[in-house]
């Protein structure tokens, strides 16, 4: 991708324009005109947001903040994301559970009512359609959010597999919440709070006040991965206490006409704290947390083992199989993967995805999947996939950049240690 | 200055381009007139700016350039002795979310680089008329200088390209 900049991608369009200008124009129009808004957009437009199309939605990259000083607030103070953009979805019915089981890795039927994870959605291969946080609410219903750029692919795939499903007997139906938005508050955790300022300052993280004063359920006792559904600011809400930083937080599922309201009752209540933040920041937010991007550290013909994610293919999964794709997996667990997700550190300039990994000898070992500058660790942090052996925290290796090697080293992930908040 | 690719931008990712708005964000526009253009420069339409002084051309990025780029994390240049080439690549600065090549304004022989950028390549933002200089050039054929833009037709380039968007 090169032609003549300006920032984050007005250039891609113009480098186009410059090509063939009528082409060009119709198609700028075409997709601009054609991009999903959020209601939070004029929301967003009014608070310096810069719009972005993501994922065929018009999505702030970043507000009037730097991507640096956002990402490093969302750390010290805390972050309001819109991410109405991803799909929320219910399964119900009485068969829900067995249902989702042959289409995602996780033990569904032993989650307790109220407790979500992290799963992904596999193909026959044993390959990654989509990973996604699924909640068992009950034992008849499923609350799930698919990744925006997954949306169609992920509901094709779904909707083909429960019409063979139904056509057995089996009862399960969806509802696809395109009626509610949802909101993403992440705040710091409180050891790092400990940390900063050698303070006992908050008993738990600042996240829960804000929201506290919103709603009047008691959030100390919503662990990280439980769900309520209850009223915040006056609004009937799916509370997840989740997120894609490695912060605690929470993931607010809130009827779109009052996703306003919240965002601003969330902003006025934090005293100027939490500051809305986009894109940008999240996208190094979660590379410093560790977590995989769907679509660049995991795609199609990545297995959630090579992924690194198999702590979430659950014991009895691991014992029974009967998802898609079990068997390639159940091999892997039991050989072990030819490749392994891994993170990286470095220097000389931020590795990006397609960087190309080698041995201290030169030899290829692989490739980096995501990689940039840690606005929290001042230094380049890094995720990609190399040989089995060559994945153990502090083996060398040499990352190309524009051709030239830069020394790196495997290095544990996550990059910034996790502040999830769990019971003590 | 040409991008290449974004950080491990979730738009890369998506193999999704990005494009901004036009009037999305006053603070935007603002930090876009805010931004300084000297006089006495000659610039370039990549957004690279070239003082020439009796026999050597200083060259750097502009202050419109760093704005929009952010904070400046990284900066490759070429060896002193090197050679560039007018509209050619010779070096890139990467950002928190980009990565962009850098042309070169002129033509002519690399005869020092600025140090002090591999230790702190932030004075691109702090400072990029003086600072943050990155390359000083003996030009080849200095009539190139004449095809460059001058400070006020810079100024309206950058308007328009802006409004543009």
């Amino acid at each position: 991708m090169r032609g003549s900049l300006w920032h984050l991608g007005q250039s891609i369009t113009r480098r186009v324009a410059q090509a063939d200008k009528k082409a060009a124009a119709r198609r700028f129009f075409a997709s601009e005109a054609d991009l999903k808004k959020t209601v939070l957009y004029d929301f967003h437009v009014a608070h310096g947001g810069k719009m972005v199309p993501f994922a065929g939605w018009s999505m702030p990259i970043q507000y009037k903040d730097s991507i640096m000083d956002s990402t490093v607030n969302c750390r010290q103070n805390g972050s309001l994301f819109d991410v109405s953009h991803m799909c929320g979805l219910s399964l119900k019915g009485k068969d829900c559970v067995p249902f989702l089981e042959k289409l995602v890795i996780a033990d569904v039927a032993g989650l307790a009512p109220g407790m979500g994870t992290l799963t992904v959605f596999t193909n026959e291969k044993g390959g990654a359609i989509d990973d996604s946080v699924i909640t068992k609410v009950k034992d008849d219903h499923i609350y799930l959010v698919v990744n925006a750029g997954c949306r169609d692919k992920d509901l094709a795939h779904i909707e083909e597999h429960m019409k063979a499903f139904k056509s057995k007997g089996g009862d399960v139906s969806w509802h696809i919440h395109d009626e509610r938005s949802l909101l993403a508050l992440q705040f710091a955790g409180f050891e790092r709070m400990n940390c900063l300022w050698q303070l006992n300052l908050v008993r738990g993280p600042l996240a829960a006040p804000v929201l506290q004063h919103l709603t009047k359920e008691d959030l100390s006792k919503l662990y990280f991965g439980e769900f309520r559904i209850m009223y915040i600011n006056g609004a009937l809400c799916f509370l997840t206490r989740t997120g894609y930083t490695g912060e605690d937080g929470f993931e607010i599922s809130v009827p779109s006409e009052n996703a306003v309201d919240l965002a601003k009752a969330i902003l006025e209540k934090s005293g100027g704290k939490v500051r809305l933040t986009g894109l940008g920041a999240r996208d190094s937010l979660r590379l410093e947390a560790g977590l995989c991007l769907y679509g660049n550290d995991m795609e199609q013909h990545t297995t959630p083992v090579e992924a690194g994610l198999t702590w979430a293919i659950g014991k009895r999964r691991r014992a029974e199989g009967g998802f898609l794709g079990a068997e390639v997996i159940l091999k892997q667990l039991e050989e072990g993967p030819s490749i392994r997700r891994v993170g990286f550190t470095s220097n000389g300039p931020p590795p990006r995805s397609h960087s190309e990994i080698q041995d201290e000898k030169g030899n290829h070992i692989g490739e980096i999947t995501s990689g940039g500058f840690s606005p929290c660790l001042k230094k380049n942090i890094a995720m990609g996939y190399v040989k089995s052996g060559l994945h153990k925290a502090g083996t060398k290796a040499k990352i190309l950049v524009r051709g030239k090697a830069y020394d790196g080293v495997v290095t544990k992930m996550p990059f910034v240690p996790t502040k999830y908040y769990k019971p003590s | 200055m040409a991008l290449r690719m974004w950080a491990s931008s979730t738009a890369n990712a998506l193999k999704i381009s990005c494009s901004s708005k036009p009037n999305v964000s006053l603070a935007f526009s603002l930090s876009r007139c805010f931004s300084t253009v000297l006089d006495g420069l000659k610039y370039a339409n990549s957004h690279e700016w070239v003082k020439h002084e009796g026999p050597v051309a200083t060259i750097g990025i502009t202050d419109h350039a760093q704005d929009h780029l952010g904070e400046v994390v990284f900066v490759e240049l070429p060896e002193q002795g090197g050679s560039v080439s007018q509209g050619k690549g010779f070096g890139a600065v990467e950002s928190v979310k980009a990565t962009s090549d850098i042309n070169s304004p002129i033509s002519g022989e690399v005869v020092e680089v600025n140090s002090k950028l591999s230790e702190t390549p932030g004075l691109i933002n702090s400072s990029p008329y003086e600072d943050g200089w990155m390359i000083k050039v003996k030009p080849s054929s200095p009539s190139e200088l004449e095809s460059l833009m001058g400070p006020k037709e810079y100024t309206k380039f950058c308007e328009e390209e802006d409004a543009s968007h």
